[in-house]
């Protein structure tokens, strides 16, 4: 057996690889890009499996899904709210009874390291009515993923893999296992089960309905769901979810009593296991990163007269990551303090704009277009131009999701508000924000939008947009942006007068504008000046 | 045994180039290695911060708790002050002294420099001046790992096994200059006033 150093993110693609994987697609978003990012350099190497980006987290689903009709293995990955992108096809898949394996690899960010909210995916999985598998380490990241795709091809559902950032972004060493071959290419035999119409879906839905029974059963003799009963301990039950066993393991020794203990890496939850601890203990502490989401069920499930406590009864904190500190005090453990620091206060080091980033020129050209103004709004979106929130620059308003910058400044300029100018990022727009300026050329909307275009998926490590710059000026062209307010410019410093210039007067025009700033991301540049310079 | 070490500094300053080389060493000692680090947008300019953990016996937790660590290594002296609630009672915390000023409101140099001073074992490193000195001013990291190598659980020619696989790449020269590195940083340590014992 061999054995490798890997990211919890890595060992997911690798196990993945090794389940006979055809076909991987994703958009990049911390903590999940490391996914496909591996699988880009397998494939570099191996030349198989396929693996893409794609233009959303929409876009990637129905092309894994396009993949495992064909009876192939295919993953789709994801941060948490990609999959709020992709919930239109993630749910309905969930009745096309996938014939090929397919994985639906999400990463949760609890304590927003990275993201705008917290959600929990497991209340997708359940939302769907399908199967979740929930690592808690690098090792079953790799098992957990090979078994993902059996079990998707066992029950004919996508079968989702919830990782939290903490897990995607640590490394240990994974053991591996004999790779498996990948399918034959082999069509769905059935189309009715892949045409959702309200005959078929309805048939679908209630086949899917009465998998459940079959799923729990599974659930409740997963290897992944263990339960130990402490036999002299009848205080306190235990149940840890994913990473919160870890935290829980690493003050455990400490306990004078050992608690029984029940972990859950699979669901549906295993109902039976659980009743089973609940009778057998006067207290349940449920430790689980993100939202209460097993201990929200348990009320449900526990007859007998049993305490349940955790994120709801303020026992651990409703909001943030847990850490073995917070699972510490829960445990009714002392406080341990570390060195305090005195007689000096640190300020706050929050993220920045890089020296020197086109985006700071842009900013700095439009809040002197804007200086004639009283008041003005400027929409933003996510990805790097967020940063142009953060002094030096204050120079954006919002930040929502992919694409709402767009239709944000539509909305408000319709409302009756002047100037209104939206910002977005080159990936962004193509992601989600063409949409909404379709709306607004419908509308011939009174607002400017300024397309920061840096030829980069900058925030996540500088992934290759789907278009080249050269070619998004046609797109906006395409659409039917008017040419004579359509502006390609270049974010050089010496540009800034001239840059200011053109957007005040876009503002002054009355109807839709569109400027694109162009100029390459300093980070790619940089690595690809290195790059040339190792091959020369 | 068990080694637990919070690894800082600003994102770009190469935090997670530092927990690679020690992890690799820990490895190489038959030690089993966990390491969480930050990705994405926190690196850009920020605050960086990832843990370290190695032990004779599984690793349990991905994070070190409180009052836990037995060092900080830190890239910039402001940095190395953030995170000393880690710090277990009587463990050390190396910084290099060279600030990152990207904020508005940073403290005065000597008023952080005294707090490092004020810590019950600490050491400032101009690694900086260090990895000029080894003909390479980005190995400022391995400076720093030198620095801290006499704290870490290893066999001293380790680490030096690591600098050679890590640089072998890029050729003699620069595993050389990153040899140089290693040492100056261990010498800065030998050196110090400061009683920075594990």
């Amino acid at each position: 057996m061999s054995e490798r150093v890997l990211l919890g993110d890595e060992g997911l693609a690798l196990g993945s690889v090794h389940a006979g994987l055809s076909a991987a697609y994703a958009y990049p978003g911390t903590p999940s890009t490391e996914i496909l990012e591996f699988l880009l350099e397998y494939q570099e190497e191996h030349g198989r499996p396929h693996a893409a980006w794609c233009i959303n987290e929409k876009t990637a689903y129905a092309q894994a899904l396009g993949a495992c009709f064909v009876g192939r293995r295919a993953l789709v990955s994801m941060k948490h709210v990609g999959l709020n992108v992709a919930a239109d096809p993630f749910m309905n898949s969930a009745l096309v009874a996938t014939h090929g394996g397919l994985v639906v690899a999400v990463a949760d960010d609890p304590g927003m390291h990275s993201s705008q909210n917290e959600q929990d995916s497991r209340f997708y999985a359940d939302f769907a009515r399908v199967m979740c598998l929930e690592p808690g380490s690098q090792q079953e990241c790799y098992d957990m993923t090979r078994e993902a795709f059996d079990l998707s091809e066992k029950f004919g559902v996508p079968v989702m893999l919830r990782i939290t950032t903490r897990l995607a972004h640590s490394r240990t060493v994974v053991k591996l296992r004999a790779p498996r071959a990948e399918n034959e290419v082999r069509k769905a035999p059935q189309r009715a089960s892949w045409i959702l119409l309200p005959g078929n879906a309805r048939r679908a839905w209630r086949s899917l309905l009465e998998r459940q029974r079959e799923m729990v059963a599974w659930s409740e003799a997963a290897e992944w769901n263990t339960l130990a009963l402490a036999p002299d301990n009848h205080e306190l039950g235990v149940i840890t979810a994913g990473i919160a066993r870890n935290y829980y393991q690493e003050n455990l020794p400490e306990l004078a009593h050992a608690p029984s203990h029940l972990h859950i890496g699979a669901y549906p939850l295993p109902v039976e296991k659980i009743r089973q601890l609940a009778a057998h203990v006067k207290r349940l502490l449920v430790l689980e990163d993100g939202y209460p989401f097993i201990e929200r069920q348990l009320a449900g499930l526990l007859p007998q007269p049993v305490e349940v406590t955790g994120k709801l009864t303020g026992a651990l904190p409703p909001d943030g990551e847990l850490n073995p500190d917070l699972v510490r005090a829960a445990l009714g453990l002392p406080t341990r303090a570390g060195v305090k620091l005195e007689g000096i206060t640190l300020p706050n080091r929050p993220p920045q704009l890089c020296q020197g980033c086109p985006h700071g020129h842009a900013y700095k050209a439009l809040k002197k277009a804007l200086e004639p103004y009283d008041t003005n709004m400027v929409t933003s979106d996510i990805g790097c131009y967020t940063l142009g929130a953060l002094p030096p620059y204050s120079a954006i308003e919002s930040c929502v999701c992919m694409g709402a910058s767009v239709g944000m400044a539509k909305g408000a300029a319709e409302a009756g508000f002047f100037p209104v100018t939206a910002v977005i990022g080159d990936s962004t727009f193509l992601h989600s924000g063409v949409a909404p300026l379709m709306d607004a050329v419908s509308a011939n909307t009174n607002m400017t939008l300024l397309i920061l275009d840096n030829q980069a998926i900058a925030m996540t490590g500088g992934q290759p947009p789907r278009m080249p710059s050269s070619r998004l000026h046609d797109v906006v062209l395409g659409i039917g942006v008017d040419p004579k307010h359509c502006h390609v410019v270049e974010a050089m410093p010496r540009q800034v007068d001239a840059i200011a210039e053109l957007i005040g007067s876009e503002i002054r025009h009355e109807g839709l504008s569109v400027i694109i700033a162009v100029r390459e991301c300093l980070e790619t540049a940089r690595r690809k000046r290195r790059e040339a310079v190792v091959t020369a | 045994m068990k080694y637990d070490i919070i690894l800082c500094g600003v994102g770009g300053q190469g935090v997670l180039s530092v927990a690679a080389l020690i992890g690799r060493a820990a490895a190489a000692e038959g030690l089993q290695v966990k390491q969480s680090e930050v990705h994405g947008m926190s690196q850009r300019g920020g605050a960086v911060m990832a843990h370290l953990r190695f032990a004779d016996h599984p690793v349990a937790s991905d994070l070190i708790p409180q009052a836990g660590a037995d060092l900080i290594l830190s890239m910039e002296p402001m940095e190395s002050l953030r995170y000393v609630g880690y710090l277990a009672a009587e463990a050390a915390l190396v910084t290099a002294t060279e600030p990152f000023k990207n904020i508005p409101d940073y403290p005065e140099l000597d008023t952080v420099l005294a707090a490092i001073r004020r810590l019950p074992h600490s050491l400032l490193v101009d690694a900086a001046k260090l990895a000029d000195e080894a003909g390479n001013p980005v190995a400022v990291n391995t400076v720093m790992v030198g620095a801290a190598s006499r704290l870490l659980p290893f066999r001293a020619d380790t680490l030096e096994k690591v600098v050679r696989e890590m640089f072998s790449a890029k050729g003699v020269k620069v595993v050389e200059m990153n040899l140089k590195a290693l040492e100056l940083g261990r010498r800065a340590y030998a050196a110090s006033s400061h009683t920075c014992t594990a």
